[in-house]
């Protein structure tokens, strides 16, 4: 349904290695990120994936390789340049401030927008007035998309799990990002809320244009929604290309649809 | 008598008379947003000539699918400005229930509200002709590319073109309209039968909306909260004739899920609300106190007792001791005023109730924290106009007196039978149907059964061809029955069977909040709603009220007869989306007990345990089915006794 452009190569890695002490979490691995789709990458547990999104996002520094985004090449990504270059993500275990409410929350992910200084800010006067009645906008906006008005003030502790997961996606929404990157955004929901989720990645994806990356252990899901798929088991690539090409990938079934 | 008129002519009244007041308001962005009746008149003219550019007619009907929207309800005004008849349908019927409505009104064109609407008339197209579909929100619709699929900023941008070609166009078409034209056609929602397309005249509408106005004086000022479907009659008469006739402000919640806080955040002076809404305000009020500290249990405790002594009776100006009026005073500023705060009911002026029976326990409650719940009785065939209760007169268990410019009388049978100038003109395509229900003297034949007491007062018991007999030709109303037992908090539904047998069996569908939390409070582990409605304590909580229920139709005359001897509990929840409700959730009685063959047999052989399997269709379509053994229970009956001083 959708005619969504899919552009050039956005963000490489080539090459990673990434290790801790002596247990080998990553070994050469490269994989590329074009601009507009959504990209996944699944296997099993223990395979690598949430420290290839590490990798992307700064939190671990691999050893070895490169990542290339956006025509700047670099050793590793720290976690305040890639946030500043456009990047932004949601946890596999949920991190919100859960005693703030959802509306406050999803204000957080509007800190880089914000130039006020803090006495400003203490004083609502002059640029923080203005700035807060942006950021509200955006965030507000958010809200309608991702139909949390009912939650808008509820703090976050007393929210079901399905709810936290979508005020996360939509605290990374509120940093405008231009690569999403999503940890398992359907871990541990029922077949309903995973439907919603799909529907709002989808509709991120379409609506923003924002390119996603995202790792995620339910194949049905990933094979419905994504359009490449990267494989990895035992922190190595055994596997890319579409969901189709993936699905019938020997390794891959022996690996990965095997073992379930 | 004001001249007749017709809406489209209101609705410039008030944008002449005063355009900077508010007619509508919708919470957008988590914002207030405010139409004032000249934005509206402006917008509504847009969107007419809009219409007209595309080919919409002079008894054309316009499909209006959706929430509660401003715009959709502008769509009424647009079409009714045309000569146009507004069809709004309802916004959670699946694509197959819409296409029935769409191919029996010949529908061309259909104002919706988002994707949603729009995928189920794409689905309909295969068979009905809807040439154009106007949708309001463009989320998710970027990339349709349907023919005749547009959105109504597109339509009025097509309509401020064409009245810059045309520019007295609209105002011609206005002055052409008749207070004799159908303004609005609203489907039935068939208990029996495929639904019937109810034909109402704007005369009919505004003199149903004048009553109401002039009985409970109406004014500018007051404001209402939109958030019962635009296709259902009561809202037609609350949101839009009588908002056209007195000229309040209509405020539109930010979303289904969102009703009680923007409820609170509005905070209404005049309210309609289904029992079952008041219900579950109240459940969520007890739910919470019982969660409360011990001070403010014993502090709600308290002062609920004066209410309930005195609290109605301050409300209809009776007799108090002063004492009891200082503590009702003093109960007001701690529990009776914070409470109506917190449900967003602190500014009613007027609250109404209908569409069911309500409980006398929770009728009571409403009005002994001091908000004026009022009942009244109607149909979609009566613009839900035929009884008001009076100020000052209020009974639990009566629907009032008849209304202004109403006749009600009673048939030899006891059927209710209306005339005036409210009663339908017509059903659709359907002169049989409207020759059965209208007799020669202009009559229109309710289907239900009533009686009037002593002050002249209307009570309805059951619908007329529902009321049975026993094998023992004592009077089986089942409705009745099932609606006693219903006033429980931990029944959601009931069904009783018992027409031509010598006893009376009951379906009874637990309500999962309500008993969920009572096995929770007993830490009483469940999976889900079968699991909690097979459990033996959950057998032994329904019992106790079926012989409450018993013992109180004991006293009861000719009723008495009709106490349940058997009992069980559902495994799974009557649904309008597998057709054992109607969409305004009254049971079908006749669907239920053919799906349910075996378990009814069971309930009259004196089985004790019953197998079945059932068919039921998810929220996206498909299908599933769901098997169990359904225990069966015996309730104790009481013997007649004669009624005891009340």
């Amino acid at each position: 349904m959708s005619e969504r452009k899919i552009g050039d190569v956005i963000l490489k890695a080539e090459n990673i290695s990434l290790s801790f002490g002596g247990v080998k979490a990553l070994t050469n691995i490269s994989l590329d990120v074009r601009e507009h789709e959504i990209r996944a990458i699944i296997g099993p547990n223990g395979a690598g994936k949430s420290s290839m999104l590490n990798v992307i996002n700064g939190v671990y520094h691999p050893q070895e390789g490169t990542i290339t985004y956006r025509g700047e090449q670099r050793k590793d990504m720290d976690t305040n340049a890639a946030a500043q270059s456009g990047i932004a993500r949601t946890f596999q275990n949920i991190a919100l401030f859960s005693g703030m409410s959802v509306l406050d929350n999803i204000m957080t992910g509007r800190n880089l927008k914000i130039k006020s200084s803090f006495i400003e800010q203490a004083l609502w006067i002059g640029r923080a007035r203005r700035e807060e009645m942006e950021n509200r906008k955006v965030v507000e906006e958010i809200i309608d998309f991702l139909q949390l008005q009912h939650v808008r003030k509820t703090p976050v502790a007393r929210l079901p799990y399905g709810i936290k997961k979508r005020v996360e996606l939509a605290r990374a929404l509120a940093a405008e990002p231009n690569m999403l990157l999503l940890d398992e955004p359907m871990a541990g929901m029922n077949v309903e809320e995973k439907q919603d989720m799909c529907r709002f990645v989808l509709d991120t994806n379409d609506q923003f244009g924002t390119t996603i990356v995202l790792i995620e252990h339910d194949m049905g899901v990933v094979m419905d929604i994504s359009d490449r798929v990267a494989v990895l088991d035992y922190g190595k690539k055994i596997g890319d290309g579409t969901p189709d090409e993936v699905r019938n990938n020997p390794e891959v079934i022996k690996a990965y649809l095997g073992a379930h | 008598m004001p001249e007749p008129t017709t809406f489209p002519r209101l609705l410039l009244a008030h944008a002449n008379a005063r355009p900077d007041a508010p007619a509508l308001r919708e919470k957008y962005l988590g914002i207030w947003q405010t139409w004032t009746w000249r934005e509206t008149a402006t917008e509504v003219r847009e969107v007419a000539a809009g219409l007209a550019s595309l080919g919409f007619k002079r008894g054309d009907n316009l499909a209006i699918i959706g929430d509660n929207r401003p715009q959709l309800y502008m769509a009424f005004a647009a079409a009714q400005c045309l000569g146009g008849i507004a069809v709004p349908m309802y916004q959670d019927a699946v694509a197959d229930e819409m296409t029935y409505v769409l191919e029996n009104a010949e529908i061309k064109f259909a104002i919706v509200e988002d994707q949603e609407q729009v995928d189920k008339l794409l689905e309909a197209r295969e068979k009905a002709h809807v040439d154009h579909i106007i949708y309001d929100d463009p989320r998710g619709l970027r990339n349709y590319s349907a023919p005749g699929l547009q959105s109504l900023e597109a339509l009025r941008a097509l309509g401020r073109d064409y009245m810059a070609k045309h520019p007295s166009f609209i105002d011609a078409e206005i002055e052409k309209g008749k207070t004799t034209d159908v303004s609005v056609m609203l489907y039935t929602s068939g208990t029996t039968g495929k639904p019937k397309g109810v034909c109402q005249t704007h005369e009919a509408f505004i003199t149903a909306a004048e009553g109401g106005v002039s009985f409970d004086k109406l004014v500018g000022t007051d404001n209402v909260l939109s958030y019962l479907p635009m296709a259902w009659v009561g809202d037609h008469l609350f949101s839009y004739a009588q908002w056209l006739v007195a000229g309040f402000t209509v405020n539109c919640p930010e979303s289904g899920d969102t009703v009680m806080i923007d409820l609170r955040e509005i905070g209404p002076t005049y309210y309609f609300a289904p029992p079952r809404i008041f219900e579950g305000m109240l459940t969520n009020v007890m739910i919470r106190m019982e969660d409360a500290s011990k001070l403010k249990r014993w502090l709600f405790d308290k002062f609920m007792a004066v209410a309930k002594r005195s609290g109605a009776k301050i409300l209809d100006g009776e007799a108090v001791s002063l004492g009891d009026r200082v503590k009702y005073a003093l109960g007001n500023v701690l529990v009776f005023g914070p409470l109506k705060n917190t449900l967003g009911l602190s500014r009613i002026r007027v609250a109404y109730t209908a569409g069911a029976a309500i409980g006398p326990d929770l009728f009571r409650f409403y009005r002994s924290i001091g908000i004026n719940l009022k009942q009244l009785y109607g149909q979609t065939e009566t613009c839900a106009y035929v009884t008001l209760q009076p100020d000052r007169q209020i009974k639990f268990d009566s629907v009032g007196k008849a209304a202004p410019s109403v006749e009600v009388k009673l048939a030899e049978n006891g059927e209710v039978l209306v005339r005036g100038p409210m009663v339908l003109k017509e059903y659709y395509k359907r002169p049989d149907a409207t020759a059965e229900s209208i007799d020669q003297e202009g009559y229109f034949h309710t289907g239900d059964a009533g009686v009037f007491d002593g002050d002249g007062h209307l009570k309805i018991i059951d619908r007329a061809k529902d009321v049975g007999r026993l094998a023992n030709d004592a009077m089986f109303a089942p409705n009745y029955i099932e609606n006693k037992l219903k006033f429980f908090s931990h029944i959601k539904e009931a069904v009783c069977f018992g027409h031509g047998k010598d006893a009376v069996m009951a379906f009874i569908n637990i309500d999962l909040t309500a008993v969920g939390n009572w096995a929770e409070r007993r830490n009483l582990v469940y999976s889900g709603y079968i699991d909690l409605a097979g459990k033996p304590e959950v057998y032994e909580l329904i019992r106790e009220c079926v012989e409450q229920c018993n013992a109180e139709l004991a006293t009861e005359g000719e009723l008495a007869h009709s106490q349940i001897a058997r009992f069980l509990v559902l495994h799974k929840e009557l649904d309008p989306d597998d057709d054992e409700l109607t969409r305004t959730r009254k049971v079908r009685r006749g669907f239920i007990q053919e799906k349910y063959g075996p378990l009814v047999d069971a309930l009259f052989s004196g089985k004790q345990i019953q197998h079945i399997e059932t068919q039921v269709k998810f929220e996206d379509g498909r299908t599933g089915s769901i098997a169990a053994d359904i225990k069966i229970a015996d309730a104790k009956r009481f013997p007649a006794v004669a009624k005891a001083a009340a």
